[in-house]
């Protein structure tokens, strides 16, 4: 009996170590490699995570964005059939707030993130690590965050504190609430 | 209303384009039944050749043969019901169109006309060559093909999906239900249980969300909780018996009941499971909701109970005063609807409207009230009470704690205006 218990681990130790991962409830589907996860896994984290070597200067992102971008967005972020992308801090809590990265976005790496998967609108994924850099770092110019001599690079865009960092908060709705009246009521 | 567009499937028989011609009036308008329409059709059908004594045309030649329609589209008179897509729009690409709920009965979109929201077009996904990768804090990455996904135990349920911004919380508020909350509709979802996938991986300590990523031009992100990926989460691969439409998301889509559109994902091609939130720019920058006093709401998922009455509503007419059933629709992201009542006095006397079995866990459930309508101006109004107890508030109510600039979640109570001549208009607008 206990030999056979023995046994019987030895078999399992020994799957285990041959198959290098655990039996998976159905066994559907096959290993995804590094190389495939590399390639398909673009996701910045709002810290900067996973953001790729490169870097690009205001000045080439100026270039960069009168090509590809000023189209939509204007040649300062000012906006168009785009969303406006500069300007705006302050004029949030008023009857006319501007959202833009400047006045509004949390994360600067975000900026990165988005343009790189999404931009330019008729050609996403088209633009080179290094002139996503560029862009990002011409916009955040555009918004007083970064100096006009400056170059972006994965520390430099980490390193950004938004000015709209801080005034996001959680869900805290229910947050109205009616009393369900059903007769002689005020009405709307 | 909504407006007719081209249609390039003509009629099959020469007999049916008369009918076409004849039936100009019911083309150019609403759907037309009972008391409830225009009066020019009244007037155009009562000389008709096929009205008794006399034997209807299409009696008396036999109709379209068999495969006429590979696959079957509605009657040639229904052609005026279509989505309702803005005029104007800046660009279409990034733009959403709506689903005519004001013309549908039940609780169930038909899939051509089911709410449209899309970030950047919709992509034409050859379903051989789609994939979904899982990776990120996993024991074991995986790759799946479609047929992979459909191998895995299947399950169907009726869920509701509303865009977040269903209407906005600034004038102009539009002239139909569909104009107001076209951007929501229901199906049922056929697909695997995201839990069973994520189980196929292992997840590993520290997995507090799931980033999932469409396949389109925009690669939408989402981040989602993981409590909501092992709970009722699922990868739908077919609506309504059909597989998705492209619009939704054809091969495979996320859905999360409940949440807000954009977060079910379409076109999915990958889950980054991770331990912090992706703060992507469709949940950071966009879909998050602004507060009077400058600071902003992230992460609002749920969509709050909500309800309108769709019959009779906005742009449509009430032909004679005596008996109109009142009809429309209540949903609620957190459960089943309990109750909706009904006003038809301007709010001030309410009374519990009949609720259409099945009432479905963050489904449409739809309401109705026998009504006499005298003939006089009156407001007629819904409001839906969701298995939390949580009542639908008024618009006055929501604008007095989140202010105008708050945009999406608006889930107001909305009234329409029946003036004596029978019109049907917003109350709010």
């Amino acid at each position: 009996m206990r030999r056979l218990e023995v046994a019987a681990l030895s078999v399992v130790a020994l799957i285990c170590t041959t198959q290098a991962y655990a039996q998976s409830p159905y066994g559907i589907g096959r290993v995804a490699t590094p190389a495939e996860i590399a390639g398909w896994n673009i996701d910045v984290g709002g810290d900067g995570s996973n953001l790729p070597p490169g870097s690009g200067s205001v000045s080439h992102g100026r270039e960069v964005f009168a090509q590809q971008c000023a189209a939509c967005h204007g040649n300062k972020g000012e906006g168009g059939i785009g969303d406006r992308l500069a300007g705006g801090q302050g004029t949030l809590a008023t009857e006319k707030p501007v959202r833009t990265v400047g006045s509004y976005w949390p994360y600067a790496p975000t900026l990165f993130d988005y343009i790189r998967r999404a931009m330019p609108q008729n050609a996403p994924e088209s633009l080179s690590n290094d002139d996503v850099y560029a862009v990002s770092a011409y916009i955040l110019n555009l918004n007083g965050l970064l100096p006009a001599d400056s170059t972006l690079d994965a520390k430099t865009l980490s390193a950004i504190k938004m000015p709209n960092r801080n005034d996001f908060v959680g869900d805290t709705r229910p947050d109205v609430k009616n009393p369900q009246c059903m007769t002689r009521c005020e009405g709307r | 209303m909504t407006k007719p567009t081209a249609n390039s499937e003509a009629p099959a028989a020469t007999s049916r384009r008369r009918f076409l011609r004849e039936g100009g009036a019911v083309l150019g308008g609403a759907v037309v039944a009972g008391g409830l329409g225009g009066g020019k059709l009244s007037a155009a059908t009562e000389n008709s050749e096929n009205l008794p004594p006399n034997v209807p045309e299409w009696m008396k030649t036999p109709g379209a043969p068999m495969g006429s329609q590979p696959y079957g589209t509605p009657s040639p008179f229904e052609k005026a019901v279509v989505k309702n897509i803005a005029e104007n729009l800046p660009q279409y690409l990034s733009a959403s169109g709506r689903t005519p709920l004001q013309d549908l009965d039940g609780i169930i979109t038909p899939n051509g006309l089911f709410y449209e929201r899309h970030h950047a077009g919709v992509p034409t996904i050859d379903p051989a060559q789609h994939r979904l990768m899982l990776n990120g804090l996993v024991d074991k990455p995986l790759i799946f093909t479609m047929e992979d996904i459909r191998r895995f135990p299947s399950e169907s349920h009726i869920y509701f999906l509303e865009c977040s911004g269903n209407p906005s919380y600034k004038k102009p508020y539009g002239e139909t239900a569909s104009d107001l909350v076209g951007l929501l509709s229901c199906a049922e979802w056929t697909g695997v249980s995201l839990k069973l996938v994520l189980q196929e991986a292992g997840l590993q300590a520290g997995a507090k969300w799931v980033v999932a990523e469409g396949a389109d031009a925009a690669a939408m992100t989402r981040s989602i909780p993981i409590e909501k990926c092992l709970d009722d989460a699922m990868l739908a691969y077919s609506q309504n018996g059909e597989r998705l439409r492209p619009q939704q998301g054809y091969p495979l889509r996320l859905l999360v009941p409940g949440f807000e559109g954009n977060m079910n994902v379409k076109w999915l091609r990958r889950l980054h499971v991770t331990a912090e939130p992706a703060y992507s720019r469709e949940e950071t920058s966009k879909y998050s909701d602004l507060m009077p006093d400058g600071e902003a709401r992230k992460f609002t998922f749920y969509m709050e109970a909500k309800s309108i009455i769709t019959r009779p509503s906005g742009g449509q007419r009430l032909t004679t005063p005596g008996f109109h059933e009142i009809s429309g629709i209540a949903w609620s992201g957190h459960g089943k609807i309990r109750r909706v009542d009904v006003s038809v006095d301007d709010g001030e006397n309410w009374q519990e409207a009949q609720l259409q079995e099945p009432v479905l866990t963050r489904a449409l459930t739809r309401f109705r009230l026998p009504w006499h309508w005298d003939g006089k101006p009156a407001v007629i109004q819904s409001r839906a009470i969701d298995e939390t107890g949580y009542v639908q508030p008024t618009l006055a109510e929501l604008l007095a704690v989140r202010g105008d600039n708050y945009y999406y979640h608006n889930n107001a109570i909305w009234p329409w205006r029946v003036a004596a001549d029978g019109e049907v208009t917003n109350a709010q607008a």
